[in-house]
């Protein structure tokens, strides 16, 4: 499957960012060892969106820690742009985060509560290597992150994170992303603890991010409606391994593995008229 | 922040222990400005004086008196018939004289002088009747005569001939305390005479501190090492897991008295001794701050944290101790409660601060046991100092509560 994705980037002249070999995941050790990611390949190419499509459980969460690098690889080789990925010292890693940050699935759980959101901003501003710049220049930095997802910085300085909606708190999140201007970004199921208004907000900015700042977003969710939607890849995960790859069209329209089609099965009847029975119906 | 502290004072339990304990500590601290006096300074020459007001009779007996008529409070006759004479003049009149019973009214003192003088006759010789039994009834006789006359105490002085009388002080003389030296122990003397308050403050003063410095050890303790263990994991999370359980197999009075009693009497001081129960109680915080920084290792604002680049301690500090910060308190507060009981403990079996110059609860509660106060009935010796300790230990459980229900709000009613 992985030498197929290899022939159609060439014919797309796209470059893979982010490519696995063999990747796997296990917890714990003899009787109790539980394998949550399992032999997976993939090649993630730069400025499209990807969809890892999975049940809760079937290890789209610690895939997606293993590429951000903060738990270990079991198994297996990551490459980044090309190159194995190094993460073996501190100094190594902030170099690698430099280049991959996440959106989490909780936006509750995202904030140190006893901080100023402002804390969260300064913070992209050290990243960027903007510590040291001037006050005026720093607000109209955080200013124009704001206004990015619609929000806006004089209501939010001075406010700790609780006092924000949800919406709002993800929202923000994806103005941390936009200050980083990182080269992967990871969401992890950025939509699914906020309500449906919110919901298509922050999917159309993760498509501005693509489109504006040509960022590779990889985007976990267990909605294939969602997946349909926004991504240019889609890879469908069960049991951690990935039975399914390929565009959105052919992946969903024309899915082959009997997962899939439970999965589009399971989509709510709003999604009909995509005339999605059909298709299951075959 | 201010929030929360107004929130925490105005849970109904914690400012209850809080008062409570401010009160035991004020006391602590005005209580020696007021009584100047060496705690431990032996004032009674005896054991277990009781609470009351002493006055030096010497002084009364010298001072300038003057003559009050006030009603009788206490007659000699009563004085003299103390409930053990009672009975036996009730068993002579019932043996000798042949009086019923029924007849005899032990508690009315006048009655029974009555027949005692109608019927005993110094002269006779009593049959059966033991010649130190004789004797001691002619010397009750005497005292019986002595107090029924009116003249009032004459004081006698040695002079050149024999005795001289010098003063009588009679039933109407008083003496204004003011001109008298008095004491007050409020609750009484110990077995070595110490004024039982002032011990008692002494003593909750170094308890109290005793039982802050093991708390501050042993929540420091189990601070680092359950922040190390919960947020390295792997290796370190191993080895100090097994020092912990180590610890908590043996338990830690066990290991508490072998350390006192390897450490030696004379360099068992107040601070040694709270040290060492520091080392031995924090394994229990250890084991709660790890599980609580696991559970917090994996919460997303932590991984956005390293994920931003910073160090490990700057992640410890910034976004997991706040996080357990209220917890740690509680911790501590139940830790410094049970510093002063492990005190109390180790001071009973022998092993608390072998120290002569301060007392401290325990102290107080071994040598009240040593001197048997809880069988001669010296309740001032050891009551006030369970009281105390309940106290103490009362009012910092409070105040944990106060302080669960605030930061839990589960637990709000
Ligand atoms: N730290 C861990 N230790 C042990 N098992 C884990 C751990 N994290 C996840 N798992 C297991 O791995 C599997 C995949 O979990 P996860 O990646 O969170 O799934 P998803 O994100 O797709 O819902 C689950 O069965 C989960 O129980
Ligand atoms: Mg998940």
């Amino acid at each position: 499957m992985a030498q197929d994705q290899n022939s159609k980037q060439n014919l797309t002249e796209k470059k893979p960012c982010l490519s696995g070999r063999g990747v796997t995941k296990v917890f714990g050790i003899g009787k109790q060892a539980m394998t949550a990611v399992d032999h997976v390949d993939f090649d993630f190419n730069e400025g499209e969106i990807i969809s890892i499509v999975g049940e809760s459980g079937s290890g789209k969460t610690t895939l997606s820690k293993m590429l951000l690098g903060l738990i270990s690889v079991t198994e297996g080789t990551i490459e980044y742009q090309g190159k194995p990925r190094d993460i073996s010292s501190a100094a190594k890693k902030k170099e690698y985060w430099k280049n991959i940050q996440p959106i989490f699935q909780d936006p509750f759980s995202s904030y140190n509560i006893f901080y100023k959101i402002d804390a969260v901003l300064d913070d992209c501003l050290r990243m960027r290597g903007k510590g040291n710049a001037s006050e005026e220049e720093k607000i109209a930095l955080k200013t124009e992150a704001c206004s990015f997802v619609n929000l806006k910085y004089a209501e939010l300085t001075n406010k700790y994170p609780f006092e924000l909606s949800g919406g709002q708190m993800q929202r923000l999140m994806i103005a941390r992303i936009f200050l980083l201007k990182p080269k992967i970004l990871m969401a992890d199921e950025p939509t699914s603890m906020i309500d449906a208004c919110s919901r298509a907000t922050i999917l159309d900015m993760l498509l501005k991010l693509r489109d504006e700042i040509n960022m590779t977003v990889i985007f976990i969710t267990h909605d294939i409606g969602l997946a349909y939607y926004i991504s240019d890849k889609v890879y469908i995960m069960e049991h951690g391994k990935f039975v399914e790859s390929g565009t959105a069209e052919e992946c969903i329209i024309h899915p082959k593995s009997p997962y899939t089609k439970r999965l589009i099965s399971d989509v709510p009847k709003i999604y009909e008229k995509w005339d999605l029975d059909t298709v299951v119906n075959e | 922040m201010k929030n929360t502290i107004k929130q925490v004072f105005h849970s109904g339990k914690f400012v209850v222990g809080f008062v409570i304990f401010i009160t035991i500590l004020l006391t602590c601290i005005i209580y020696p400005l007021f009584v100047k006096d060496d705690p431990l300074a032996m004032l009674g020459q005896g054991n277990f004086f009781k609470p009351g007001t002493y006055v030096s009779q010497e002084e009364v007996a010298l001072e300038k008196s003057y003559t009050l008529k006030l009603p009788r409070e206490f007659s000699k006759l009563e004085m003299v018939l103390d409930m053990d004479t009672r009975s036996q003049i009730q068993q002579f009149l019932i043996k000798y004289a042949e009086i019923p019973e029924a007849d005899i009214d032990v508690t009315n003192a006048e009655g029974l002088v009555q027949l005692w003088k109608a019927n005993y006759d110094p002269d006779v010789k009593y049959s059966g009747m033991t010649s130190a039994k004789r004797k001691s009834f002619r010397r009750l006789n005497n005292e019986i005569i002595a107090a029924q006359r009116d003249t009032g105490v004459i004081i006698a002085e040695e002079g050149e001939d024999g005795l001289e009388k010098s003063k009588t002080i009679k039933d109407t003389d008083f003496v204004n305390t003011k001109d008298v030296q008095t004491r007050t122990f409020i609750l009484g003397t110990d077995n070595f005479g110490r004024d039982v308050l002032t011990e008692l403050v002494a003593a909750t003063k170094s308890s109290l501190k005793i039982g802050l410095i093991a708390g501050l050890v042993a929540t420091a303790i189990g601070l680092v090492l359950g922040l190390l263990a919960g947020y390295m994991g792997g290796i370190v999370d191993n080895l100090i897991t097994f020092v912990t359980n180590l610890f908590t197999v043996i338990p830690s009075f066990v290991i508490l008295i072998l350390i006192s009693y390897s450490v030696g009497d004379k360099a068992r001081g107040i601070m040694v001794v709270a040290v060492i129960i520091g080392i031995t109680s924090w394994p229990w915080t250890t084991r709660s701050v790890r599980s609580q920084v696991i559970s917090l290792r994996n919460r997303d604002h932590v991984n956005l944290s390293k994920l931003s680049g910073h160090s490990m301690f700057r992640i410890i500090f910034t976004d997991i101790l706040p996080y357990i910060a209220s917890y740690v308190v509680m911790a501590m507060i139940l830790q410094i409660s049970s510093g002063i009981l492990a005190e109390a403990q180790l001071s009973m079996i022998g092993l608390g601060p072998a120290t002569t110059t301060t007392a401290t609860l325990g102290l107080m509660m071994q040598w009240a046991m040593t001197y048997s106060a809880h069988l001669n009935g010296s309740w001032w010796a050891y009551f006030p100092v369970v009281v105390i300790i309940a106290l103490i230990s009362f009012s910092l459980n409070l105040m944990n509560t106060g302080l669960d229900q605030v930061f839990n709000p589960q637990l709000r009613d």
